[in-house]
């Protein structure tokens, strides 16, 4: 499962960021690391970008980045 | 002669890096056109006792493993071993994640100094930081501050001074790296310490995440959008009604007074034709009726920055922009070509790659700037009093602003749309975009610095354009050649393209010698307008309708006024920003000819179709 799967309110583990060079090491900088926790919170007008929440910061991916990211679902959160 | 130290202001993005390093510095500094954003390095000083403190504001940055310009900046110049102190500023209510840029960076100097700021921030969540805690775990000295209030500078300014002086000396743990997962490796690091010295931590802020869902909510983002710039125009018609009222009687009363000087010294007739109703009144026409809305459009626009709102713009926008091949943060540069197509160019800096850096850059004049508001209001205003009177012109002009603003918009995406699919065909490049919590807006530091910054430089470029321009138009006016002043021919040969505008050879002409800055248009205009070869006295918008209207101007030609100020070839100053920025004269001539030919074209098309309904009613 993706990080694009996960529905506003569910969270997952990340597993593993598999995507060209440049953007790994962004998300890596940014913290999206395996063992990582994230929450998907809110998705725009036509359900692309998502907003996330990661280590205390909302981030907003595009779906296409999104999808390039597996998490083990937790379910739904609070 | 005195020693000036020094000092690098590192940190992410959304830290209040910017607050530190205006409080910090005052009015001291150099900055781009839009004050409050770190795009290039910008650079102030201070003075504490005694000693000048050099600030070098770095670009804010997640990370220093150089895999953008503005990584590479930081890292180098922290590197370079010139700072004496690094300042890293921190987010307290986000410990975790700024922690791994303030590891990297004691990894790089040991000359480094933590300014823990938002404290007010992580107070209000409820948060507690063990300040000692953290400095034991760094190593390096850590000041608590709230930079919006200034609570705490007196302190930073204090540990610098230590450090710099040799008084203090930091001394970072050193870490066990993993230097196959270094990312990885940093972040098991802050999440340790983050955990020992934050207690209480939530996640995020409940505020932010309630106004978010409505802010980005299917159905409420796009009238929520539109609904706060309709009211900021109408704040910004309404009032700069009474400032260009006032300003303009002064400048009548002074130019009253300049001309008994001129006639007491015995000066000759031309020369005080030239002085005063070239010079002097081409600067009263830029002063009193494009200064006002300028000064309150822009501070307006800044206290939307300032809260937290363009992220979400630019997140609302998003679905658009990716349809039309562009790079997300295109949004970001558009939305500060609002205020100085210059500035929302070099802003291009931020999209990394060189393709749709490109397209950011060849797009953004097709937002009108601060300089070009003022127009698009002035005939605003004109066309929906003239309609409607004055008693609702204000909220028909700012509703037709609007209208304008949202066309522009549109045919940015379109513009976008058409070059990416042929001349800047590639693959999208990715789009991360923080969301940062909403935070009060600095009203008072807003207002004035905004203010100031606006005010001091549009009187500035007054003074360089608007007054050797209102001579050039005033000597073209008055020199004659055949019968017909020189302005005259220059706008007869223009006529015949001008009318198939809707338009005229004056206003074409205007336009023209309006290169160096929109702002000096309309005046010109008026100058080819009226028949004794100089600036009529600035008097209410009245008076320039009634001009208008002895003119043959009709709604048709004010709209296609309006459509030519949205889409016509950029400024002087956007132009060499152009140059520069891509180093290219053929994408210079391209951004020359892409909204010059969009303009003509739909003003003669519009034009061309109100002629035959026209016909076709009569």
């Amino acid at each position: 499962m993706t990080l694009a799967d996960l529905l506003p309110g569910e969270s997952g583990i990340i597993q593993e960021v598999d995507t060209e060079p440049l953007l790994q090491q962004r998300l890596l900088d940014l913290g999206l690391l395996p063992g990582t926790h994230i929450q998907a919170r809110f998705r725009g007008r036509r359900g692309d970008p998502v907003a996330y929440m990661v280590r205390g910061t909302v981030l907003a991916l595009r779906l296409s980045t999104a999808k390039d990211v597996i998490v083990h679902p937790l379910g739904r959160s609070l | 002669m005195l020693q000036r130290y020094l000092i690098a202001l590192a940190g992410n993005p959304n830290t209040g890096k910017s607050t530190v390093f205006n409080k910090l510095t005052g009015l001291k500094q150099h900055t781009g056109n839009w004050p409050g954003k770190t795009v290039v390095l910008a650079q102030g000083s201070y003075t504490y006792q005694g000693h000048t403190y050099e600030i070098y504001d770095l670009p804010g940055t997640y990370s220093l493993s150089a895999s953008s310009p503005e990584e590479e900046v930081a890292r180098d110049f922290i590197c370079s071993g010139q700072p004496q102190v690094t300042v890293v500023v921190v987010d307290a209510t986000c410990l975790e994640r700024n922690l791994h840029l303030v590891l990297q960076i004691t990894q790089l100097t040991t000359s480094v100094i933590v300014c823990l700021n938002l404290m007010d921030e992580a107070k209000r969540q409820n948060m507690v930081l063990d300040v000692h805690q953290l400095e034991e775990e760094l190593g390096v000295p850590v000041i608590p501050t709230t930079a919006t209030t200034s609570e705490g500078l007196q302190a930073l300014q204090d540990a610098i001074a230590r450090v710099t002086h040799g008084a203090l000396r930091p001394q970072p743990r050193s870490l066990q790296l993993d230097q196959e997962h270094l990312a990885s490796s940093f972040y098991t690091h802050a999440e340790r310490i983050a955990d020992q010295v934050v207690a209480n931590s939530q996640q995020g802020c409940d505020f932010s995440a309630r106004l978010d869902k409505v802010v980005t909510s299917r159905h409420l983002s796009i009238p929520l959008m539109l609904g706060l710039l309709a009211s900021i125009l109408w704040i910004t018609i309404v009032g700069a009604n009474y400032p260009s009222d006032l300003l303009a009687h002064l400048f009548f009363q002074l130019e009253d007074l300049l001309t008994t000087l001129f006639i007491k010294l015995g000066s000759p007739a031309w020369l005080h034709g030239a002085l005063i109703f070239g010079m002097f009144r081409g600067l009263a026409w830029v002063v009193s009726v494009m200064l006002p809305p300028m000064a309150i459009f822009f501070p307006l626009f800044t206290l939307l920055e300032d809260f937290g709102y363009l992220p979400r713009l630019a997140f609302n926008l998003d679905g658009l922009f990716q349809k039309a091949g562009a790079h997300g943060k295109q949004s970001l540069t558009m939305a500060m070509g609002f205020g100085c197509n210059a500035a929302g160019i070099i802003a291009a800096r931020i999209i990394d790659s060189p393709r749709e850096r490109l397209l950011a850059i060849l797009t953004n004049n097709f937002v009108p700037c601060n300089g070009r508001f003022p127009m698009l209001i002035v005939m605003g205003t004109i066309m929906a009093s003239s309609v409607v009177g004055a008693q609702m012109g204000g909220c028909v002009a700012a509703l037709v602003v609007l209208v304008a603003l949202v066309f522009s918009v549109l045919a940015t995406l379109m513009i976008s749309k058409l070059l990416t699919s042929t001349v800047l065909r590639g693959e999208l490049s990715y789009f991360i975009l923080e969301l940062p919590p909403y935070r009060r807006p600095q009203i008072g530091t807003v207002l004035v610095r905004s203010f100031l910054d606006r005010a001091l430089s549009v009187l500035w470029r007054a003074v360089i354009v608007a007054a050797p321009c209102g001579l050039l138009t005033w000597i073209l006016a008055n020199i004659t050649f055949h019968d017909i002043t020189l302005l005259g021919h220059l706008s007869n040969w223009l006529q015949p393209l001008g009318q198939a505008m809707g338009l005229d050879g004056v206003v074409l002409l205007g336009f023209i010698l309006g290169l160096p800055a929109n702002e000096i248009v309309i005046p010109i205009i008026f100058m080819g307008y009226l028949s004794q070869g100089s600036l009529m006295e600035v008097q209410g918008l009245a008076a320039i309708q009634d001009v208008l209207v002895a003119n043959g101007w009709t709604w048709l030609t004010a709209l296609n006024f309006m459509i030519f100020t949205i889409f016509h070839w950029p400024c002087g100053t956007t132009l060499l920003t152009i140059k520069k920025e891509t180093g290219s004269l053929k994408w210079t001539l391209l951004s020359i000819l892409l909204p010059t030919a969009f303009g003509i074209t739909i003003c003669v098309v519009l034009t061309k179709i109100v002629d035959i309904l026209y016909v076709g009613c009569s």
